[in-house]
């Protein structure tokens, strides 16, 4: 499982995205993926917001998550 | 058949096109929004602004808004457009416009594309000043 990031997530982490090997658990759900990485990352806790993306469509916390999904963490947008 | 939505992000805008893309002989209006890169954001002087984006879902986020527009008002054509990477003072950055039979549905079209794309499409600007850089909205 890979998790992508972005915008100020790409500097928090200090890299463009998390990788998850197969024998490392995975988060199970879009709330538990939240939970971890701001237990790692504790600044995320700063954000405005906190969004994700499962397969390029804004998810829901309750989403569940699978190895082969295509997943994004999406901090506060600011296009335009 | 032409295109009736046209859906880019690209690397540089050229505002000279846009005329003929949203140009439609059922059309009487043609509404266009350009956003630019201003010089000081709260006083402070800005060197650059640089976008990034998520363009597989940005490209999904902003279709759905052209196709929401167009179910609320009748459109003839719809354009957004965004650019990523670094960008000068001036330097367009977005451009968003409908063209309809009467202005009334191209006006209020074009506000709602560009409202709605800062809210919901995956591009972050990092503005770049002197001697610091602050990834916008990022924290309250």
């Amino acid at each position: 499982m890979e998790v992508l990031l972005f915008g100020i997530a790409k500097d928090i982490v200090g890299k463009s995205q998390l990788q998850f090997l197969e024998t490392d658990i995975i988060p199970s759900s879009v709330s538990e993926l939240k939970k971890m990485i701001s237990d790692t990352y504790p600044e995320f806790r700063n954000l405005s917001s906190l969004a994700v993306a499962v397969n390029s469509e804004y998810a829901s916390d309750d989403v569940p998550l699978n190895r082969n999904d295509e997943i994004a963490i999406i901090p506060p947008v600011s296009g335009g | 058949m032409v295109d009736k939505k046209i859906i880019e992000i690209v690397d540089i805008i050229d505002t000279s096109q846009v005329f003929t893309e949203l140009s439609d002989a059922q059309s009487g209006g043609i509404c266009v929004f350009i956003g630019t890169v201003r010089e000081f954001t709260q006083g402070e002087e800005v060197v650059s602004l640089e976008f990034e984006t998520y363009k597989k879902m940005a490209v999904k986020e902003m279709d759905k808004i052209a196709s929401d527009a167009m179910k609320k008002w009748s459109l003839n054509k719809v354009i957004i457009r965004h650019a990523v990477g670094l960008k000068e003072v001036e330097a367009p950055v977005v451009v968003v416009g409908a063209s309809s039979a009467h202005r009334d549905a191209c006006f209020e079209a074009c506000r709602y594309l560009i409202d709605t794309l800062k809210e919901t499409v995956p591009i972050w600007k990092k503005e770049m000043f002197e001697n610091k850089t602050v990834w916008v909205s990022a924290h309250p």
